[in-house]
């Protein structure tokens, strides 16, 4: 099957990709910059950016919206300034800051996200966002039209990734957690007692030695000095065990846990982003189901996996739906959830959670939720619609419930 | 003409209504938060073992822990940890302390508080949970190991005749000084 599902061919999609669809770009870095570019001249024409970073002297080998004269300008700023004056038509509005200060508000105003991020942080941040945008209805039916689709580019050196997350409907980034391999870490003795490596020698001097003797100030990844601190002692701890090959590159690249970057595999990720952009937001064709990895190290190979949705994920499942009366206490609504089809038998001691807020605990907190049993729910929560969030052990995982109080 | 899109905009009444809603309503939880609350709720203490919540009982990501070994070298002493969980917990690990007292004569521990275990660098997975850590904590001071020391001069101790090091723990839990290094008492 080429053409997407619902596909009407019609002279109206170019209009609606210029004036009306209305894209976020995340991130106007390496991948940022590539994604504007090809967004813009793919014919979207109403383009939003938004990072938190300042233009540095060493993004200008490979983030080309920039020039020397632009460093230590805001890069979400001066792409937007350069995409519109470079290609006619398009309207690129930039946002100076940080994912977390905008409000669901922002997002939900997107047709259509991409991400062209460094970090597993905001990634997990914009798709917890996304997804707490679905609805879903009393038989646990997704409502298509609370989804807002994701699509995330990520490049490592020669390696990078595509993928396009249809928020209920393939999975979403808590889903596949684990595809990210955990940090490097070494053992604390090790760094302390028996270094063998360079990077073990900057380790010390960034863990062990920083705290011991500038207890007050946290160590700053991106103060040149607190870098330079860490450089001269790692090199002397270095001596002391004869180990060579203490860098000042090297010791950015460990405590900044920089990833080297290479313009070339922005762009191909880039373009494989954009092109899914276009394929999902017109049907035009069936899109990428749902993830691609590039290895560009030793020739050029790629592969598209189709991971499964993990059904029980706390960030994205359906869960139950319930509606009670506005005089059931939580004791109350404990026992209705119990008994509710889906779980009975699975559920002996629940503890269940509002967001932030723990409603009654089992574990150390039970003595200090116990209160809240005989309390009406409404008068907990403050509203009349929320998702809360059950545990119990004999659950494999959280279990989603949308509550409504009618 | 898209069909996701145009359901949509049939709908954008009905959802700005919703959000006024929700705007009403509490915090969304992170995936971390909703983690914190299956571990906490999970979590079955034995009786060496205190947990308090400074922040209260909805901040789950900060918190102390508190061990008072009943048995082993430690007996009788009382040592708190302060744990604080990263938004990216259980894909990263908890970050763990030892605050009270500090510092603790403690050859996996050095004389800042931080803890040599390995399930909280090297070898964490994010199947483990608070409770794994805790009873890493709690195994840290039953069976005190010399191999992989991050106090030098404790492990040798230990090591080389573990009735002094026996004494010298019995004197630092009262608070004393070990060579040049003074360990002040339990609280």
């Amino acid at each position: 099957m080429l053409v997407g599902p619902g596909f009407e061919p019609s002279e109206a999609i170019l209009p609606f990709l210029r004036e009306d669809c209305r894209v976020l770009v995340i991130g106007a870095g390496g991948l940022g910059c590539e994604l504007l570019k090809d967004l813009a001249l793919l014919a979207f024409g109403n383009i939003e950016v938004i990072d938190m970073d300042t233009i540095d002297v060493s993004n200008l080998n490979r983030q080309f919206l920039f020039r020397m004269k632009d460093v230590g300008k805001p890069k979400a700023v001066v792409a937007a300034e350069r995409i519109q004056e470079r290609i006619e038509g398009v309207k690129v509005v930039p946002h100076f800051g940080r994912i977390e200060d905008k409000s669901p508000e922002f997002y939900k105003g997107f047709h259509i996200i991409v991400l062209g991020l460094d970090s597993v942080e905001a990634r997990s941040w914009i798709n917890e966002t996304v997804c707490g945008f679905l609805e879903y209805d009393d038989d646990g039916q997704l409502d298509l039209s609370t989804i807002k689709p994701l699509v995330d580019g990520g490049t490592e050196g020669f390696k990078g990734h595509a993928r396009v997350i249809l928020p209920g409907i393939t999975p979403c980034f808590a889903c596949t957690m684990w595809l990210f391999p955990p940090q490097v870490k070494f053992p604390l003795c090790t760094l302390a007692e028996t270094p063998r490596t360079p990077v073990h020698c900057i380790e010390y001097a960034h863990l062990i030695q920083w705290p011991k003797e500038n207890e007050i100030v946290e160590f700053d990844v991106d103060n040149v000095e607190h870098l330079q601190w860490c450089h001269k002692n790692a090199v002397k701890r270095a001596e002391q065990f004869g180990i060579g090959g203490v860098t000042f590159s090297l010791v950015q690249g460990v405590v900044k846990n920089i990833i080297p970057a290479i313009a070339s595999t922005n762009a191909i990720v880039a373009a494989a982003c954009a092109t899914e952009v276009l394929k999902t937001v017109t049907m035009c064709c069936a899109g990428m189901d749902n993830y691609m990895m590039y290895m560009g190290a030793e020739g050029i190979y790629t592969h598209t996996v189709k991971y499964e949705k993990d059904a029980e994920c706390p960030v994205c499942s359906s869960g139950i739906s319930l509606t009670i009366s506005e005089s059931k206490t939580l004791a109350e609504l404990i026992d209705v959830v119990s008994a509710h089809a889906s779980v009975k038998g699975n559920i002996s001691a629940p503890s269940i959670s509002c967001g932030s807020m723990n409603l009654y605990m089992h574990g150390p907190l039970e003595e200090a939720t116990r209160p809240n049993l005989q309390r009406k729910v409404k008068d907990l929560i403050m509203t009349n619609k929320a998702t809360l969030a059950i545990n119990d052990k004999k659950l494999p995982r959280t279990l989603r419930l949308n509550l409504t109080i009618a | 003409m898209i069909k996701l899109f145009s359901v949509k905009e049939k709908q954008e009444r009905e959802r700005r209504e919703n959000a006024e809603q929700a705007k009403a309503g509490v915090k969304k939880a992170s995936a971390s938060e909703l983690r914190l609350q299956k571990d906490i709720s999970e979590l079955n203490l034995p009786k060496q073992i205190k947990i308090a919540f400074p922040d209260g009982p909805n901040k789950l990501n900060r918190f102390i822990i508190i061990v008072s070994p009943d048995e082993g070298y430690y007996k009788g002493g009382r040592f708190s940890f302060s744990f604080n969980m990263p938004d990216t917990y259980p894909h990263d690990p908890p970050k763990v302390k030892c605050e009270s007292p500090r510092p603790v004569y403690h050859p996996n521990i050095d004389l800042e508080g931080n803890v040599c275990l390995n399930i909280l660098r090297e070898d964490w997975k994010p199947v483990l949970s608070i409770s794994s850590v805790v009873y890493g904590l709690q195994f840290l001071f039953l069976d005190p190991n010399p191999d992989d020391p991050l106090n030098k001069d404790a492990a040798k101790v230990l090591a080389s005749d573990s009735r002094q090091f026996q004494i010298n723990v019995r004197r630092s839990m009262g608070g004393c000084y070990i060579g040049n290094t003074y360990f002040p008492p339990c609280k």
